[in-house]
């Protein structure tokens, strides 16, 4: 046989190369001159100039290469169980993954939404099949996280927090963070919500721990089902960091957007950091049993994604376009993860309110106390005895955690930007708006209500952007309530009508399983509305004051 | 060595205990349109929340007039259970997938087969003119409603709504592309194939002006649900159906050209989906016992003014009928067709035929 002659070469004919292609298609719009489209979602941004798509992928490629994906994702599904993953999986893992898993599919679908918002905003055709593109991966994404979540709760050992998760997600304060972060995508100034917070700050920068991270932590916990599906959404994003980015760099020219780019890009990172770095910290140091000194901690991903791959080589060089970065924000924030325990603040809020969720929290032991101590010096000695605390709190008949005053632990106020609760007591404040006194974790996340999201900002105009609304403090849906009928009212009760789906604990034993019983007689309460009926002034004054003192955890003996 | 309680693992695998809620294995928050609960509701309902049902903290964000994140006036029709929509395809990502990539290998695979048996070259003459400049206009037509539909999937009261429209929408981006691709490729093959002659007929030629008004009515009209009613209940059966089925897929044989049809069909087949879903929807908005009445008000004048338009649109593209130089089926005997499809769409929803 001659060495030229190939069957390749024998059957191949002329095409169109992909750049062609995606020229051909991006020439499919036109400006229409009989009915003008409505701008209905509008911006205060000006967007003059057309913007790139740096991927020039059209839809014939993309279609057979995301069902290409899929086969591998739910073939790795398929062998999963026949490798018996159950029997070996770490239960502390999976049951983090109820929280993870009921809160991330509307954020996925939100971004499909925020897909018609920028569509018709970019002038040109090109970046259009850029977010067609999205808006279909999104889709994927949101429903093969259903079917995750849907085969964890067919095959994990307890299934209680899987079969209520979009009921829970509607109803958890936990999942309402989450709702933060998904509904900051789709509402507000187009721009702002679908262009900078979600692709050139949550995708771009965030996805890396909640999608790259996690997965890794996942692996070793013996779950390779999570790996499998969020590696595979994961290698979608490198196209919407595209679009993101080649959307930004079409109004970045534009002195006069500079100001809101200042803000945005402001308001994305530091709600980003407060939410996603809170949940995705939680689970990753939490949710492991895997102690190995060599792994890397969630503060040195954050320095690895955040730090290096983002503030560095995607932020800083926006400076050279006349953008002022907030250096301060990006170094506030990473000292509010290696300085002032930020995870560490959420986890035990979460431990301490495990009675108002869906999922389960065990205590964490001495092995997990030797890796805390060796990562992040010092913690022994702020949270050791919280956790021996829960392990001896977590029997039934025990006096509940959230309301044990043996335990030191004080109940914290929420933060009505982030809508984490004010976990650095220290950097406690508060505000009026609108004549109404709120209360927030940070002063990026007062600012982020007083100043951001506003009408105006630094005497400019912003009619386009968002406003804060809903009942935003959870505890003040419940206020006066019984622990117990809240419970009930929540939906988080188990088949049997008195057990709780949440457990302290990893015992699957009826007998070790708190009921609606064990939690009767609290009474739930608004740190707001007791804060708010506080005399301005001294008296104010002196709750700040005590407030930012924070807490001793009592040795537990 | 003896094994304390600690170190001894606990199997994470189902019925490795037995306690309350062991046994709970199926989502348990909504009422499945079946017996059972189909994957695709699974996958779908209730993903995106309602305050009427588990949204307990209300909508967080606002726009700046007090619009919530979602809302039901940003359409007028009205509904006593917007949730109790199912899309008839059932489709979630991985059917959806499945079935698009399987049109694209197929499209891929007419096209590389006509070619490669030189089929272009023995198209008609006029029909490749045809090819060129009306099927190269209609590809921006599917485009509009592409657009329109993916601006549409944003502002539904559920999930299920949304979805469908949203996977609409892919199904019409990927049509117009295959058909910009088609195009593109057999014109390798065509010397003197003038590219840009399609468009340049959809923005200029009488004979698509009404098609190109009717697609403009559907981008610009403000309501989500009017945009998707006008897609799939007027424009394709008076318009699309009729130049796809009514005129390329009947045609193009009798010109030499098997090619064509075959990347068209799978539009047809998109469609019947596609209609299946809206007329599911309409349907229960029609038969609403609340608002029914109201509903087929609003319907019966988007019926009256996307087909007026649409009636103008077809009877404009009559003229194509005539180029090609073998005439195998008339104008009169497509629109007969189109009449027909409408006439049963509009009673099986109960609405006034246009």
């Amino acid at each position: 046989m001659s060495e030229t002659l190939t069957l390749n070469k024998i059957v191949s004919q002329k095409g169109i190369s992909t750049a062609e292609a995606a020229n051909r298609v991006s020439d499919l719009g036109w400006t229409p001159s009989y009915v003008q489209e409505a701008m209905t979602f509008p911006t205060d941004y000006k967007i003059s100039k057309v913007p790139r798509d740096p991927m020039k992928q059209v839809l014939r490629s993309y279609f057979p290469m995301q069902e290409e994906k899929d086969n591998r994702v739910y073939g790795a599904l398929d062998a999963a169980l026949r490798g018996d993953m159950f029997r070996n999986v770490e239960p502390r893992w999976v049951e983090w993954m109820k929280l993870f898993l009921a809160i991330i599919p509307f954020p996925e679908i939100s971004a499909a939404r925020s897909m018609a918002m920028v569509g018709r905003l970019a002038p040109g055709e090109e970046l259009r099949t850029g977010f067609t593109m999205q808006m279909v991966d999104e889709f994927r994404h949101s429903t093969i996280q259903m079917n995750l979540k849907k085969w964890y709760m067919e095959n994990y050992i307890d299934p209680a927090g899987f079969d209520i998760t979009e009921a829970a997600f509607g109803k958890c304060y936990a999942t309402t963070i989450g709702r933060q972060f998904a509904e900051g995508f789709l509402t507000g100034d187009a721009i702002t919500a679908a262009n900078i917070y979600l692709t050139v700050v949550a995708e771009t920068a965030f996805t890396n721990t909640l999608f790259v991270a996690m997965p890794s932590e996942a692996a070793r916990n013996g779950d390779y089902a999570l790996p499998t599906v969020f590696l595979s959404v994961q290698s979608d994003e490198s196209r919407h960091i595209g679009n993101g980015h080649s959307m930004l760099m079409a109004m970045i020219h534009d002195p006069s957007n500079h100001q809101l780019l200042e803000r945005d890009l402001k308001y994305a990172f530091w709600q980003n950091h407060a939410i996603v770095d809170a949940a995705i910290g939680t689970f990753i140091e939490y949710g492991t049993t895997n102690r190995d000194k060599n792994k890397e901690s969630y503060a040195e991903l954050w320095h690895r994604w955040i730090y290096e791959d983002y503030y560095r080589t995607y932020m800083l060089p926006l400076e050279k376009y006349g953008i002022k970065i907030h250096h301060d924000d990006v170094a506030a924030a990473w000292d509010r993860i290696v300085k002032k325990n930020y995870v560490h603040k959420t986890a035990q809020f979460f431990t301490v309110g495990w009675s108002f969720n869906f999922w389960r929290i065990e205590a964490q032991t001495e092995k997990d106390f030797e890796w805390f101590e060796h990562k992040y010096p010092g913690w022994y000695a702020e949270f050791g005895d919280f956790w021996k605390w829960h392990a001896k709190l977590s029997v039934p008949g025990e006096k509940n955690i959230a309301f044990n005053g043996d335990v030191g632990y004080v109940y914290p106020h929420r933060c009505w930007s982030c809508m984490v609760p004010c976990l650095i007591r220290e950097d406690f404040c508060c505000d009026e708006v609108d004549g109404k006194m709120y209360t927030y974790c940070s002063e990026g996340c007062r600012w982020t209500h007083k100043v951001a999201f506003a009408a105006e900002y630094e005497g400019r105009a912003t009619p386009a952007m968002g406003r804060f609304s809903g009942r935003r403090e959870w505890e003040e849906c419940y206020h006066g309530w019984d622990h117990a009928d809240a419970m009930v009212d929540l939906g988080f009760v188990r088949s049997d009508g008195k057990t709780l789906v949440p457990q302290p604990h990893l015992r699957f034993e009826q007998k070790d399983m708190w009921t609606l019983d064990h939690i009767r007689g609290n009474t739930l309460g608004s740190p707001l509305r007791s804060f708010r009926a506080l005399k301005a002034g001294t008296e104010r004054d002196a709750a700040i004051a005590e407030y930012r003192k924070g807490f001793k955890i009592n040795p537990c003996n | 060595m003896s094994v304390t309680p600690q170190q001894a693992h606990q199997s994470g695998a189902a019925g490795a205990a037995i306690f309350a809620g062991s046994d709970s294995r199926k989502y348990n928050y909504f009422e499945p349109k079946g017996r059972k609960a189909s994957h695709y509701e699974d996958m779908t309902v209730d993903v995106q929340p309602d305050p009427e049902r588990y949204l307990l903290q209300d909508w967080i964000i606002s726009f700046p007039d007090g619009t919530p994140t979602y809302s039901k006036t940003w359409t007028k029709a009205l509904s006593s259970n917007w949730h109790q929509f199912r899309a008839v395809d059932q489709e979630w990502e991985r059917t959806h997938y499945q079935r698009q990539s399987t049109i694209c290998g197929m499209v891929q695979g007419v096209i590389e087969n006509a070619r490669k048996s030189g089929a272009p070259k023995r198209f008609d003459k006029a029909w490749v003119k045809v090819l060129q400049d009306h099927l190269g206009a209609y590809k921006h037509a599917e485009f509009g409603l592409g657009t329109s539909l993916m601006q549409a999937q944003r502002y539904g009261y559920t999930q299920m709504v949304n979805n469908a429209i949203l996977t609409n929408s892919s199904y019409k981006l990927r049509f117009s592309q295959d058909l910009t691709l088609y195009l593109a490729e057999i014109g390798l093959d065509l010397e003197g194939f003038d590219h840009n002659a399609g468009k340049k007929h959809w923005l200029e030629d009488p004979i698509w002006q009404g098609t190109r008004k009717s697609i403009e009515a559907i981008m610009g009209a403000t309501d989500f649900l009017e945009q998707y009613f006008a897609t799939n209940l007027v424009f394709e059966p008076l318009v699309g159906e009729l130049f796809r089925s009514g005129f390329i897929m009947q045609m193009a044989a009798s010109q030499g050209d098997f090619a064509t049809p075959s990347v068209v069909a799978a539009a047809e087949a998109d469609y019947e989906r596609n209609l299946a879903n809206t007329v599911e929807l309409i349907h229960m908005l029609t038969h609403d016992k609340d608002h029914g009445v109201h509903n087929k008000g609003l319907f019966n004048g988007w019926m009256a003014h996307h087909g007026a338009l649409a009636h103008e649109a077809a009877a404009n593209l009559q003229p194509i009928w005539s180029q090609p130089r073998v005439k195998v089926s008339s104008f009169t005997e497509a629109q007969a067709l189109a009449k027909n499809r409408i006439e049963a769409i509009c009673a099986q929803i109960g609405l006034k035929t246009p």
